[in-house]
């Protein structure tokens, strides 16, 4: 008895050539690096690049560095391994800018302090009402380690403030302060009232369209001219108002969108069971708005905590501008600035990364939570 | 025959009566409205009241006629010429004409290498996706600044010494002055071209671009182009399916598909953001200030250290972006039209 194959009639249409295998370990080869040869070419090029440059990559950064702050290994690796003994050596002028060395401990506590406090903030189980608490208490046990003056602290002033506890400390308190300002503006420009509409459409393209360097000059040199004569209040204050009032302005259009987004149906619905206008929006439509847009938030705190290192162009010594500090006045260790670079470069790439990878979580949350 | 004086003509609805209670939404709004105006206006008088006794308590000079008046420092870079003697405003015009200069080239190049390492995200190649998703997680994730630093880091300690330029072919040298290339050039003898040669310790001849130029526009553009991806990405994924299968059964080719049916459609939904972008990247320009390129930016902070006048000085960097950023917009919004879906 003859095998009977899919095709029944014999001398009629021969059977096909079964299709080429997808799965396993010559599918996945055939599918991801060698299908056609545009594409094995370009893996064979990529190979070849990667063979040509990862090795004495490696060597430089890996091999023939020098892990020990000895100056002179450093000067006679130079060139053919990199020194990481300059961060062993330096990394507390890096990290803490410009602050006191033998109070090193205070921004130490301080910066892990307002870690713990933003890493639990993000942390679903601890969204109640003590969390408020922890913020103010947090906020102002942050503020007595760095400035001292109380419980027997020696006072450092704001502008020996410096480094990684300065970074975070800007961005989050700018991000703090922006949010309640930025809804105010996004319901404004949807306001039905025309000058409340104009007002706040004027102020946030005006921002828009300016970079944030010339804002940062105006709180620098133009503030003090503002205010009653007389008064000069700390530059750390100035330049973080106007960081604030310049994030502002892109969180709210970010804000806007979300309350586009939210059906008319939802403010009838509010307006037909009673809600006045300002608990239809706290209640109805603000929590519908902020949640659809939490990707568009979180990619404006990662720019305001990249746009922090503008700072240093004002001469407030934050991270980038600590590590030039750290080592252009010092004439051993300068030569060794790419390696600073890189270090910061992680840092700055660490904390972005895992802000983003966190706004990947919450919209699956969300997914969750509508799937029904 | 119709009856027509069956139906008595209903009486005219009443007047909607204009109640000035507090209880009516009209009202209410009007109140409000003037209440913010009026803020906002005693808000600016306050500033302006306090700005103006300030200034002449601490005896601060006002006033545009700073302007004329010799500027007595010099610009590294000078598209058009200038001497200390110059005055201010031809400063600020130079100035002007560098963040032109460069925020056009890195317009241009992030445009391009966004869209290579955007297609590239969707490629079939495993190594280009994962490439060039190291590209863009690498370079959005770090500041503008640290990366302008570590650039001109780079270009101005890593290199050689003029005098042992890499070169091609003695036409193109690069050391840590820059990069020098063959320009042509008008002369006695009709157009040619001049080409950069060693003399001394120098190289002259040709035309060269700064370390600082080229940091900022490398800066500029890795950092961008990282973004563009992105947006080129989004535009290709929002094209439906149906679309590139459709194109493939009536026997497109790939690159027929995409550029008759993808691209069109894509670039519907890429030119808004883009020209967010284009916004972004020229408003980042102003970070030549780090580096000491000599943007409007680096000539409004000379300027300002050097007359005192701040107000002036910062209102004038503030017009020029805002002017920039209009015509950007403007210029992207011609673009938008274009790519815009004809209906019928």
């Amino acid at each position: 008895m003859p095998k009977t194959g899919p095709n029944p009639s014999p001398g009629g249409i021969a059977a096909r050539p079964a299709p080429a295998r997808t799965g396993g370990l010559a599918g996945w080869l055939r599918r991801e690096l060698l299908g056609g040869w545009v594409s094995s070419c370009t893996t064979l090029a990529l190979l070849a690049c990667a063979l040509w440059f990862l090795p004495p990559l490696g060597n430089w950064a890996l091999w023939q560095a020098v892990w020990q702050p000895d100056v002179a290994a450093c000067h006679a690796a130079r060139g053919t391994g990199a020194c990481w003994g300059m961060l062993a050596e330096k990394y507390r002028f890096i990290l803490l800018g410009r602050y006191p060395l033998e109070e090193g401990w205070r921004p130490l506590l301080a910066t892990l302090l307002l870690l713990v406090l933003v890493l639990t903030s993000g942390v679903r189980r601890c969204w109640n009402r003590w969390l408020v608490l922890a913020w103010v208490l947090v906020w102002v046990l942050f503020m007595a380690l760095m400035g001292g003056g109380v419980l027997g602290w020696v006072p450092v002033p704001t502008d020996r403030w410096g480094g990684l506890p300065l970074t975070l400390m800007l961005s989050t308190l700018s991000i703090v302060l922006a949010c309640p300002l930025a809804v105010v503006l996004a319901l404004g420009r949807r306001s039905q009232m025309p000058a409340i509409r104009v007002l706040c459409s004027l102020y946030i393209e005006l921002v828009r369209g300016v970079p944030l360097i010339s804002v940062l000059f105006m709180a620098s040199f133009l503030f003090p001219l503002f205010l009653p004569v007389g008064a000069t209040p700390d530059v750390l204050l100035r330049v973080l108002l106007g960081i604030a009032l310049f994030a502002a302005a892109y969180l709210a259009e970010t804000v806007r969108a979300g309350l586009q987004s939210v059906p008319r149906g939802q403010t009838e619905a509010a307006a037909s069971v009673g809600l006045g206008w300002w608990p239809t929006q706290r209640l109805v439509v603000l929590p519908q708005a902020l949640g659809a847009v939490v990707p568009g938030l979180m990619n404006s705190f990662i720019s305001i905590f990249k746009d922090s290192s503008l700072i240093t162009i004002v001469s407030l010594y934050e991270l980038t501008g600590s590590l030039g500090l750290a080592l252009s006045g010092d004439p051993l260790w300068r030569p060794f600035m790419v390696e600073g670079y890189l270090f910061i470069t992680l840092i700055y790439f660490v904390v972005c990364a895992a802000m983003s990878r966190y706004s990947l979580w919450v919209e699956q949350q969300q997914a969750r939570s509508s799937a029904r | 025959m119709i009856e027509r004086h069956l139906i008595a003509a209903r009486p005219a609805p009443p007047r909607p009566q204009r109640r000035w209670s507090w209880h009516h939404p009209h009202t209410r709004a009007l109140v409000w409205q003037w209440l913010a105006l009026l803020v906002v206006l005693l808000g600016l008088g306050w500033l302006i009241h306090n700005t103006q006794a300030n200034m002449t308590a601490r005896g601060i000079q006002s006033g545009w006629d700073f302007l004329r008046q010799t500027a007595g420092f010099d610009i590294g870079e000078q598209p058009i010429a200038f001497a200390s003697t110059d005055s201010y405003a031809r400063a600020f015009a130079v100035g002007l004409l560098n963040t032109l200069r460069v925020s056009i080239a890195a317009i241009v190049l992030c445009t391009v290498l966004g869209l290579l390492v955007g297609l590239g995200r969707l490629s079939h190649n495993l190594p280009v996706r994962v490439l060039c998703r190291a590209y863009v997680e690498l370079f959005r994730n770090v500041p503008l600044l640290v990366q302008l630093l570590l650039w001109y880091l780079l270009l101005v300690e890593y290199l050689p010494d003029p005098t042992e330029a890499w070169h091609w072919g003695q036409t193109i040298f690069w050391s840590k002055a820059g990069l020098s290339l063959p320009f042509p050039v008008h002369g006695a003898q009709g157009w040619h071209w001049s080409l950069p040669q060693l003399a001394g310790f120098a190289l002259e001849g040709g035309a060269a671009l700064s370390p600082e130029f080229l940091a900022l526009l490398l800066g500029l553009t890795l950092y961008t182009a990282a973004f563009v991806a992105e947006v080129v990405r989004a535009g290709i994924i929002a094209v439906p399916r149906g679309q590139i299968e459709a194109a493939l059964s009536i026997g497109l080719g790939q690159n027929q598909t995409l550029r008759y049916v993808i691209g069109p459609q894509a670039l519907r939904v890429i030119v808004p953001p883009l020209t967010n972008q284009f916004l972004n990247l020229t408003k980042n320009s102003s970070l030549a200030v780090a580096i000491g390129y000599p943007d409007v930016v680096s000539i409004a902070n000379t300027s300002l250290n050097q007359t005192g006048r701040a107000l002036e000085c910062i209102a004038i960097l503030m017009v020029v972006y805002l002017a920039l950023s209009l015509l950007t917009a403007l210029a992207m919004g011609y673009l938008n039209q274009r790519a815009a879906l004809r209906e019928r």
